[in-house]
């Protein structure tokens, strides 16, 4: 089984090649907001490194949301999403592989470019590490999350109004934790409550999520 | 009572008073049917009349409201739609179908050259046209050894020579044991064996009429 799980990754990362601008496109939004935001607020090093967590981790979150309209859309437009079902297949470990290549392909880019966007914005050094390791444990939530939500509304034209609003009100207890772990870091007390259940969220997402998506795939299929 | 005939390891899939409803409409009801190895199966009907959804429940991809459906054997499904990327070449499509099904069978430039695509490999498949994506769907077929196939309406946008590539490709899988059902409503198959025919939703039809 694992052979079909290593074909749709390498597959799906070809294809993000393939659509190279597209892939990138989540990087360039992450970066357009570090960049205009200290034009509208003024670049005083005091107030943007108050703001600098929270700044870089709602950018995150949006520019993951961008890509999750074209997650399961497109194979489910030239049929490629139903060979999933054909019996022999392990639908659930397919769907941890997609949702893997959209953290790949959103999240990873951003934890890598991350250490660049803190220095724009004046964050403490300090509090570097905490924002790594808080975007390594919330990155791969957004794309699980919005994973299911993009699931849900695969079938509903036009679904992404509603995708947006499925998302905000699951993803926020990660974005305040996430940005609290990387506020309290930057005043010197020491995060790892926050990064705990940053983490645990995690574990929760990662085991739940692919059931939930396989079943709504299936029902959006039908 | 057992009879001489009936060997059940020739049994490829089963499926017993398997009934679809599509908000409350029947799409089709009490629908019995067996895939032998080396049968040809043929579902005609007219438009609506439910081929395609009999064909997706045979496959597995959406469940019948109530019936059975027994399945001794992998199977191969090609709808209207056949998860072909445009973006990728002809050689990258049926290498990944190879892999993601498993259990290889002819290589993909095999493949390619069975269906008429011979020297097509590294083109894209987004400057294909309809009919040579249909050949390349059907190529897909060849690179995994799957016993069942389901196909959905195979000749549409084929040529006649597509079409008896259809032909051929379907008596070879036959005599190589497998099994194939097959909706249609133009074009029948013309091959030396007699298939089974099943006629869909002319009761329902009738009920509609009514």
């Amino acid at each position: 089984m694992i052979h079909s799980m290593l074909a749709l990754l390498s597959q799906d990362v070809r294809l993000a090649i393939r659509h190279g601008g597209e892939s990138l496109m989540p990087l360039m939004f992450l970066f357009s907001v570090i960049i205009l935001v200290p034009l509208g607020v003024g670049p005083g090093p005091n107030l943007l490194s108050t703001i600098a967590p929270g700044m870089i981790w709602v950018a995150a979150l949006l520019s993951s949301l961008l890509a999750l309209e074209r997650l399961f859309r497109p194979d489910y437009d030239d049929g490629s999403l139903e060979q999933w079902w054909l019996g022999h297949l392990p639908v659930y470990g397919l769907v941890t592989v997609r949702l893997f290549s959209h953290w790949l392909i959103t999240g990873l880019p951003i934890i890598l470019f991350a250490p660049i966007a803190a220095q724009m914005l004046y964050l403490p050094a300090d509090a570097l590490g905490t924002l790594m390791i808080s975007l390594l444990l919330g990155t791969p939530i957004l794309s699980l999350v919005g994973g299911l939500a993009a699931a849900l509304t695969l079938s509903t034209n036009r679904g992404s109004v509603l995708l947006s609003i499925l998302v905000f009100p699951l993803i926020v207890p990660v974005l305040i934790f996430a940005t609290g772990a990387v506020s309290v870091a930057a005043e010197g007390i020491s995060p790892r409550t926050h990064l705990g259940l940053l983490a645990s969220m995690l574990v929760l997402a990662l085991t739940l999520v692919p059931l939930a998506v396989s079943a709504s795939l299936k029902l959006n299929i039908e | 009572m057992p009879s001489l005939q009936f060997r059940p390891e020739n049994l490829l899939l089963e499926a017993n008073s398997l009934r679809f409803d599509r908000r409350g409409e029947p799409v089709f009801n009490a629908v019995d049917l067996a895939l032998e190895s080396g049968k040809l199966l043929l579902i005609l009907g007219a438009n609506g009349s439910g081929k395609t959804t009999l064909l997706r429940c045979l496959a597995g991809v959406i469940r019948p409201i109530e019936g059975r459906i027994k399945v001794n054997a992998r199977r191969a499904f090609l709808g209207h739609r056949t998860g072909i990327k445009a973006a990728l070449s002809c050689r990258e499509n049926l290498r990944f179908l190879q892999k993601f099904h498993g259990r290889a069978k002819s290589s993909p430039d095999q493949a390619l050259a069975r269906v008429g695509l011979a020297g097509f490999g590294l083109r894209l498949a987004s400057t294909l046209s309809a009919g040579q994506k249909r050949r390349l769907g059907l190529a897909s077929l060849l690179v995994s050894e799957r016993e069942v196939w389901l196909l959905d309406e195979p000749y549409a946008s084929l040529d006649d020579e597509g079409g008896a590539l259809v032909d051929a490709l379907v008596s070879e899988h036959l005599s190589g044991g497998g099994s194939v059902a097959l909706s249609t409503h133009q074009r029948m198959p013309e091959i030396e064996l007699e298939p089974s025919v099943l006629q869909l939703g002319s009761s329902i039809a009738a009920a509609a009429i009514a």
